[in-house]
C-alpha cells in the first residue's frame, strides 16, 4: 500500500488506557486532523439527517471527517461511475475527510444474507448483494479518503453460536486480505486507508484471534464490530474491547461501530477506544427528544451540586414520570429506546415552556427557539422539528466529546463521568 | 388607520431579550405609470431600533442599530408557514432568501398551540421568532374547506373541533381576537367564504354579510396602531356583487383589500375580469392582496391587472414531491430522467441549492433524507421570490411589459402555447405578446 499518511499523535494516555491526541495526515492531501477521541460526522448520502448545508453551517467546530456508507451509496453505482469525480464533489461536499463504512448503523441490517463470499446492504430500494469485487469498484468510484473494509457483521446477536462465530472472522480476514489485493493494485486508491474489521461476537478467544490477525494487516486502523447497543451489556463489552485492544498497536486508531450512548462512550474511552460514530444524536432526533445531559467541567467543583441546569433538570425529570423504569435495564433495549440522556420535548409539560432546550447551549436552535415552540412543531408534525432537534443534538454530542477531551487532557474524567451520569442517577438505575 | 399616519408615536414592543421600537409604519405607494392600468411598487416601512440584547450571554451582541428592518416591496409573493413554521425551513434561511413577508394561519395556530400560549410567547413573531411581517388569515376559509360540519349563521362559523369535537363559533370578534393574540403585522377580517363556482343567493347573501362582519371586526381589533386590518372584497363570480362589495367596503376606512372568494375552481376567464373589476374600483394608495394565486403566470399577469400581494401554498407543498420551479416550468427531481444529470435544477438559480447541488445529487438523496424536500422548497422559494423581485424591478425601470413579454415566451416557447385568458387579461391592460 502506498505510505500510509495517516499518523495518530497520542499527547496523553490516562490511567493506561484512555487515550487522548489528534489523528493526523488525513484526507488526500493530508491537511486535515481529528481529536480523539473524537467522533465522526453521522449522513445519509453525504447529508447529515434533516440539514441542508446552511443549516449544518450554523454548527461550529464540526468533526472533520464525514461518515458515509455504502447501505445509501451501493444502489447509485452506476450514477457515480458516469459522473467519474467522486463521492465528495458528487455530494457537494468539499474540505472534509470521508470515511465509507458498510451499514448504516442506525438500522440494523436483517441477518442471513450473508454467504462466504459476499455481504449484502440493503438501499432503499432493496437488497444489493456485494462480493469483494463489486464492494472494491464502489471504493473505487466513491473515492473516499478512508474505507472499512468488507466484513462478515452478522454475529452481533447473542444467539450466533461459536461456529457461526469463528466462521465469521474467518470470512473477515479473508474479505480483508482480499480487499488489500485489489486496493494495492489499484491507482485510484493510492493514498486511501483501510481500516480492518475486528469481529468475534461474545466470544472472548475469538476477539483476541480476530484483532491479532486483523493488526497483522497493513491497516490504517480498526473498526471494533459488533459491539452495538442492545447486543450486550457495557461490563461484556469493556471486557472485549480490553482483550482486542491487548492485541492492536498503539499507534493506530480504534473506531467503535454502533455505540453512541454518552455512559457507553465514557466507558468504552475508559477502555481505550478512540472514535465513534454520531448516530446518538440523530436517534434520539428521531425519537422527538433533545439531549439535555451536563457535561460541563469548568463550573466550580463547589457549586456544582446545584449549578447546570441541564443536570439538575435530568435528575428531577428522571424522579417524575417514573422513567428510570423506562430506561431501567440497559441490556434488553436496542438504541432507538429513549435514554436518560434526553428530554421528550412531545411530553405537554413543555408546551408552556419559553425556555431554549438546554440553558446556556450556543447551538441555532437555543438561541432562537424555545422549547414550547419545539413542542408544537412535534406535536403538529412539522419538519422544522427534525431540523431544529438535529442541530442541538449535533452541538450538544459534539460539545460532550469537546468536554471528554478537555477532562482527559486535565484529569477531570471522574468530574465528567458524575456530570454525565448524573451524580449518581444512572447508576442506582443500573442495579435495578 | 395606522397605515396612513405618517408619524405614529413610537410604541414600545417587547419581543425576545430585546426591544423594539416601532416608530413608524405606513404605505408609501410609488407611482409608476407602466400600462393603461398603473401598476405601482408599494412600500410598507417599519422602523425598528433594537437597542439592547438582553440576557447576560449575549453581552458582545449589545449594540443600537437603528434601520427599517421590515420593509416590504411590493409586488410580494408571501409563503405560507402555516402552523408557525414553513415546511422545514428556518426563520434565518427565509430571511436570507429575501423573504420580508410570509402567512401564519389562525385556524391552525388557533387549535394548536392556542392563542392564549401565543400571546404568553410575545405574539407569533416571538413564538417562531420571525423578526419580520406576519400576515394572518381569518380561520374563515380553513374551516369551510377543511371541517366538513360547519355551518355558517350571522353570528359566525359554527363548527366542531377536530381535536375534541367541542362544538366552536368563529365569529368576527373571535377572528380578530385570536389575530390580535397572534400580533400579525397584516390580519384579514372574517368573511362569509362561498366556493366561486357557486352561484345563485347564497353568494349575495355572503357578500352582503362580509360587509356586515366586516364592520364587526374593524369594531373588534383591539390593536389598531400595530395590527392592520385588511378587508376582503366577494361578490363570487357576479360582476354586480362585486361592484356593489368594493362600493361598501371601500367606504370603510381600512388600510388594505383583499380580492376574495377566486381561484377555486373558477373559470380562467372568469377569475380575470373578476380580478380587474375589483383592482379598477380599489383605491390606489392602498395594497390589494390577491388571496391564493401563486401560480408563476398568475403572478405576472395578475400584477398587471394592479395586485400587490399574492399568496400560496403550492410552490412549498410541490416541492415535498420533488416538483422544482424553473422559468420553463416544472421540473421533477424525482424522475428518472434526472438520475444521471449534473446539472443544478436552474443554472441562473442563484439559490443555495442551486448553488452546491446537482439534480443527480437530490433525485439521489430523495431516497435517504428528508433533507432532499428542504433543498427543494429553498428553491421554489427563492424562485418565487426572485420572480416578484424581477417584476418590481423592472416595474421600477419601466420595462415590465418587455418582462412580461420574456417571461411568457420562456414558459411558453411556442407562442400558440400562450393560456387564451392571459393573452385577454394583458390585452386589457395594453400588453400584447410576442
Ligand atoms: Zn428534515
Ligand atoms: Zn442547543
Ligand atoms: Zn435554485
Amino acid at each position: 500500500m502506498a505510505g500510509s499518511r495517516m499518523q495518530l499523535e497520542l499527547s496523553r494516555v490516562v490511567q493506561g488506557r484512555s487515550r487522548l491526541g489528534v489523528l493526523k495526515g488525513l484526507g488526500r492531501t493530508g491537511q486535515h486532523s481529528l481529536e480523539i477521541p473524537g467522533c465522526l460526522l453521522y449522513t445519509h448520502f453525504g447529508t447529515v439527517p434533516h440539514l441542508t448545508q446552511d443549516t449544518l453551517h450554523t454548527l461550529i467546530s464540526l468533526p472533520s471527517v464525514t461518515q458515509i456508507t455504502l447501505s445509501h451509496i451501493a444502489e447509485h453505482q452506476e450514477v457515480l461511475e458516469e459522473f467519474k469525480d467522486g463521492f465528495r464533489k458528487f455530494a457537494g461536499l468539499h474540505d472534509t475527510v470521508l470515511y465509507c463504512s458498510l451499514h448504516d448503523p442506525a438500522t440494523p441490517s436483517p441477518t442471513g444474507y450473508t454467504t462466504t463470499k459476499t455481504v449484502s446492504v440493503w438501499g432503499s430500494g432493496g437488497r444489493i448483494e456485494l462480493t469483494v469485487a463489486k464492494f472494491m469498484a464502489l471504493q473505487k468510484t466513491v473515492q473516499p479518503d478512508w474505507y472499512q473494509s468488507m466484513y462478515d457483521g452478522e454475529t452481533w446477536q447473542n444467539s450466533a453460536s461459536r461456529k457461526r462465530v469463528r466462521k465469521s472472522v474467518d470470512r473477515t480476514l479473508a474479505h480483508l486480505d482480499e480487499c488489500l489485493l485489489v486496493h494495492q493494485k489499484s491507482k485510484e486508491l493510492e493514498g486511501v486507508e483501510v481500516f480492518g474489521v475486528v469481529e468475534g461476537g461474545d466470544i472472548l478467544e475469538e476477539r483476541v484471534r480476530s484483532a491479532r490477525e486483523t493488526a497483522k494487516r497493513p491497516v490504517a486502523g480498526f473498526c471494533l464490530d459488533g459491539l452495538q447497543t442492545g447486543s450486550m451489556d457495557q461490563t461484556l463489552r469493556t471486557q472485549l474491547i480490553t482483550a482486542m485492544i491487548k492485541e492492536l498497536p498503539e499507534d493506530k486508531p480504534r473506531l467503535l461501530h454502533g455505540v453512541g450512548r454518552p455512559d457507553e462512550v465514557l466507558a468504552c474511552v475508559e477502555a481505550g477506544v478512540d472514535l465513534f460514530e454520531s448516530i446518538f444524536p440523530f436517534l434520539a432526533t428521531e425519537r422527538g427528544c433533545a439531549l439535555s445531559f451536563g457535561f460541563d467541567i469548568s463550573t466550580d467543583p463547589e457549586r456544582a451540586g446545584r449549578a447546570p441546569p441541564a443536570v439538575l433538570e435530568l435528575n428531577e425529570e428522571k424522579e417524575t414520570a417514573g422513567e428510570s423504569q423506562q430506561n431501567g435495564d440497559l441490556n434488553r433495549h436496542d438504541q432507538t429506546q429513549m435514554t436518560p440522556f434526553e428530554m421528550n420535548l412531545k411530553e405537554k409539560r413543555y408546551q408552556d415552556d419559553f425556555r431554549p432546550l438546554v440553558e446556556g447551549c450556543g447551538c441555532y436552535c437555543c438561541k432562537n427557539h424555545q422549547r414550547a415552540y419545539l413542542h408544537h412543531l412535534l406535536v403538529t408534525n412539522e419538519l422544522l422539528a427534525g431540523v431544529l432537534l438535529m442541530i442541538h443534538n449535533t452541538a450538544h454530542y459534539h460539545g460532550f466529546f469537546g468536554a471528554l477531551r478537555e477532562a482527559l487532557a486535565t484529569d477531570k474524567l471522574d468530574v465528567l463521568k458524575k456530570r454525565v451520569l448524573g451524580d449518581g442517577g444512572l447508576q442506582t438505575e443500573r442495579k435495578e | 388607520m395606522c397605515l396612513l399616519q405618517s408619524a405614529d408615536q413610537p410604541a414600545y414592543v417587547c419581543g425576545l431579550g430585546y426591544t423594539l421600537i416601532v416608530s413608524q409604519r405606513r404605505w408609501n405607494p410609488v407611482k409608476q405609470a407602466t400600462t393603461e392600468q398603473t401598476c405601482y411598487v408599494s412600500f410598507y416601512f417599519r422602523v425598528i431600533s433594537l437597542i439592547a440584547v438582553a440576557g447576560d450571554n449575549n453581552k458582545t451582541s449589545l449594540m443600537t442599530m437603528i434601520e427599517p428592518v421590515c420593509t416590504v416591496s411590493t409586488p410580494v409573493f408571501m409563503p405560507v408557514g402555516t402552523q408557525g413554521t414553513l415546511k422545514g425551513i428556518t426563520v434565518d434561511q427565509l430571511e436570507d432568501l429575501g423573504c420580508q413577508i410570509c402567512l401564519g394561519n389562525t385556524y391552525h395556530l388557533g387549535m394548536r398551540p392556542g392563542p392564549d400560549l401565543i400571546e404568553k410567547a410575545n405574539g407569533l413573531h416571538g413564538f417562531m421568532n420571525w423578526k419580520r411581517n406576519l400576515l394572518t388569515d381569518s380561520g374563515g376559509f380553513q374551516m369551510v374547506s377543511l371541517v366538513e360540519l360547519s355551518e355558517v349563521t350571522e353570528e359566525g362559523v359554527k363548527f366542531r373541533s377536530p381535536y375534541d369535537c367541542k362544538e366552536i363559533l368563529l365569529s368576527p370578534e373571535k377572528s380578530i381576537s385570536i389575530q390580535n393574540s397572534l400580533g400579525s403585522d397584516i390580519m384579514m377580517q372574517l368573511d362569509d367564504v362561498v366556493s366561486s363556482t357557486v352561484t345563485g343567493p347564497r353568494v349575495e347573501e355572503a357578500m352582503h354579510r362580509s360587509v356586515r362582519w366586516l364592520d364587526r371586526c374593524i369594531a373588534a381589533n383591539k390593536n389598531r396602531d400595530k395590527q392592520n386590518l385588511f378587508a376582503i372584497i366577494q361578490g363570487g363570480l357576479n360582476a354586480e356583487l362585486r361592484k356593489a362589495c368594493l362600493d361598501e367596503m371601500t367606504k370603510r376606512d381600512v388600510p388594505g383589500f383583499a380580492i376574495g372568494g377566486l381561484s377555486g375552481g373558477e373559470e380562467k376567464d372568469d377569475f380575470w375580469r373578476m380580478v380587474t373589476l375589483s383592482t379598477d374600483h380599489l383605491p390606489r394608495e392602498k395594497p390589494r392582496y390577491l388571496m391564493g394565486v401563486g401560480y408563476a403566470v398568475d403572478l405576472v399577469v395578475c400584477v398587471a391587472l394592479g395586485c400587490d400581494m399574492f399568496d400560496c401554498v403550492f410552490p412549498t407543498r410541490t416541492a415535498r414531491f420533488g416538483s422544482a420551479l424553473v422559468p420553463w416550468g416544472t421540473l421533477q427531481v424525482k424522475h428518472k430522467q434526472y438520475a444521471k444529470d449534473f446539472k443544478p435544477i436552474d443554472p441562473d438559480c442563484q439559490c443555495p441549492t442551486c448553488k452546491k447541488h446537482s439534480r443527480a445529487y437530490l433525485h439521489a438523496l430523495f431516497k435517504s433524507d428528508t433533507a432532499a424536500m428542504h433543498h427543494i422548497t429553498i428553491h421554489n422559494i427563492a424562485y418565487q421570490l426572485t420572480l416578484m423581485r424581477s417584476v418590481r424591478e423592472s416595474i421600477v425601470e419601466g420595462r415590465f411589459p418587455q418582462f412580461i413579454r420574456t417571461f411568457m415566451k420562456r414558459l411558453f416557447p411556442s407562442g400558440d402555447q400562450y393560456p387564451s385568458w392571459a393573452v385577454d387579461a394583458l390585452a386589457s391592460v395594453n400588453v400584447t405578446l410576442d
